[in-house]
């Protein structure tokens, strides 16, 4: 991440997208949340790994 | 005398059902009786089975009577309500769930629980869909910590910490995602086991965070935690995410003692963000153990938060269709966390994923100096209920989702850990010590814990004021 996200708009316009109601009193916690959940991915984001670090999923055909 | 027994650990019970010094008919009249005498303030119970509980408790006399000693003959016990039950509706601590029809089978654990000749009790209260610390339920009320009933069970498991701590069950059933086994079990002063992740099937239980999701036992005794464990491990087809493994001989190894192990105090973010009392207890299992080294898990910090973005993102995905049909419905709490973590960016959740790879990898590093480490459960005692902000180290910070900020980065790793109860002196609450273990070897926590419970370091007594009840 670049830049710090602008959680009420990205919380605005990704309502919009998955077809979610926020009421007005719901969304102050909604953007309080995902600023939260932001912080988090960018201390994620912030480091370094290396492009052979897989994700490691169980998923046996 | 069958209410006398029914105050015993389960191995207890079990060894007195099958010596036929109590009938499993009687211990189970007895858990009835306690039940309707303590849950309607205690809230543990969503669900009563009684009239299966009777007929599973006579198949057991009738099995005892024929030779036969199921290990778990008699035992009462409940389960968190996200445990299919055949013929109960698995709420998962919902009202939507509410709508479903009831379960045409039971889990998988469930049914191993009946065949090694446990008595099911019914299902136990649980935060919304598992998205909890506190063992608060807006639908069906907070289970209460017996020990001080003015303060939280703990969560989401609440339900299962508060039965056994009044000693209504003698074992229960919990879910562990982020910490839901071990906190109650820090709250209400309980051995609680999080086995390694992927060690016993989830078929047919309520999803939370599938990618993290564990289930575990929850007792009295940490005889108890093997006996349980023992009877729960086995390979299952249903479970996609089961990892095939020999099962661990938990009854046989925990009897081994502690001499040889190598054990260390997390240091760190373990020994920040906490109220005394939680590195106190660390500090006197330590001590007891004679533990003096000290271990530093690899970037704790970055691994609470990709537990963090995985859960909200995952569960969210979960739940976008009833979040888009019913949002009124959910726990106000738990909704604008979902509604949240339904907006993640996709590269968060995946960079999340592939840290987790990097932290197991630097675990297993950690685990070839040393075989055990202690941290604390949570950063403070049960608190009051409905508490919604905490201040640690000078920082004031939200109650709910910080109560796991010391389980959350372990259950990323996927690393087993008992739980273990400690009363510090002069203390009037229980709060407990993880104890964690190398992957797959579960062996290595239970036989601390034993140790610890032999030399009365960690107890687990009923509630006093539940004593007399």
């Amino acid at each position: 991440m670049t830049r710090p996200l602008d959680a009420k708009s990205h919380a605005e316009h990704m309502a919009k997208v998955l077809d979610l109601t926020i009421l007005p009193e719901w969304q102050p916690t909604v953007v309080q949340h995902l600023a939260t959940t932001a912080a988090a991915a960018e201390l994620i984001l912030s480091f370094p790994l290396d492009d052979h670090v897989e994700p490691a999923p169980v998923f046996e055909p | 005398v069958s209410g006398d027994v029914l105050l015993q650990p389960a191995h207890a019970i079990a060894a007195a059902v099958k010596a036929r010094r109590v009938s499993a008919r009687e211990v189970t009249q007895a858990a009835i009786a306690r039940i309707e005498v303590a849950n309607g303030r205690l809230h543990a119970f969503t669900d009563l089975t009684l009239e299966r509980a009777i007929g599973e408790a006579d198949a057991v006399d009738a099995a005892v009577a024929k030779g036969l000693a199921p290990p778990l003959a008699g035992v009462p016990y409940a389960v968190k309500n996200l445990f299919d039950i055949s013929g109960v509706v698995t709420r998962a601590g919902s009202k939507i769930n509410r709508d479903n029809p009831p379960a045409k089978t039971d889990s998988t654990l469930v049914r191993k629980m009946k065949v090694t000749g446990a008595v099911l009790l019914g299902g136990l209260n649980m935060g919304e869909y598992a998205y909890d610390f506190t063992g608060e339920n807006f639908h069906d009320g907070a289970s209460l910590n017996p020990h001080d009933p003015s303060r939280m069970s703990g969560g989401s498991s609440g339900g299962s910490g508060t039965a056994l701590a009044a000693g209504m069950v003698a074992a229960s059933l919990g879910s562990d995602t982020n910490g839901s086994i071990r906190v109650p079990s820090s709250f209400c002063g309980l051995f609680g086991l999080k086995p390694t992740f992927g060690r016993l099937s989830r078929a047919g239980t309520f999803p939370f965070c599938a990618s993290i999701d564990h289930l575990g036992p929850m007792a009295r005794s940490a005889i108890d935690l093997a006996l349980l464990f023992d009877a729960l491990q086995g390979d299952d087809p249903a479970d996609p995410m089961q990892v095939r493994r020999a099962p661990v001989a938990a009854t046989v190894e925990i009897q081994k003692g502690i001499a040889g192990l190598r054990i260390a105090v997390a240091d760190g973010y373990f020994r920040k963000n906490g109220m005394p009392e939680a590195f106190a207890a660390v500090d006197k299992v330590a001590g007891a153990l004679g533990a003096k080294r000290t271990v530093t898990v690899p970037e704790a910090v970055r691994a609470r938060a990709s537990a963090y973005v995985i859960t909200t993102a995952e569960s969210s995905a979960l739940h976008l269709s009833r979040l888009q049909t019913r949002p009124g419905d959910f726990d106000p709490d738990v909704r604008d966390r979902l509604l949240s973590g339904a907006m993640v960016p996709a590269a968060w959740v995946i960079q999340a994923h592939r840290f987790r790879s990097w932290f197991r990898q630097a675990m297993r590093e950690v685990f070839k100096d040393i075989d055990v480490i202690l941290a604390p459960a949570t950063p403070f005692h049960a608190l009051p209920s409905g508490t919604k902000v905490v201040t640690l180290d000078g920082v004031t910070m939200p109650a709910r989702p910080n109560i796991g900020l010391f389980t959350q980065p372990i259950s990323l790793a996927g690393l087993p850990v008992v739980t273990v109860p400690v009363w510090l002196d002069g203390a009037n609450l229980p709060i407990g010590v993880q104890v964690i273990a190398p992957a797959w070897r579960e062996d290595l926590a239970l036989r601390v814990a034993r140790q610890l419970e032999r030399d009365n370091v960690a107890a687990a007594p009923l509630a006093r004021q539940m004593e007399a009840a």
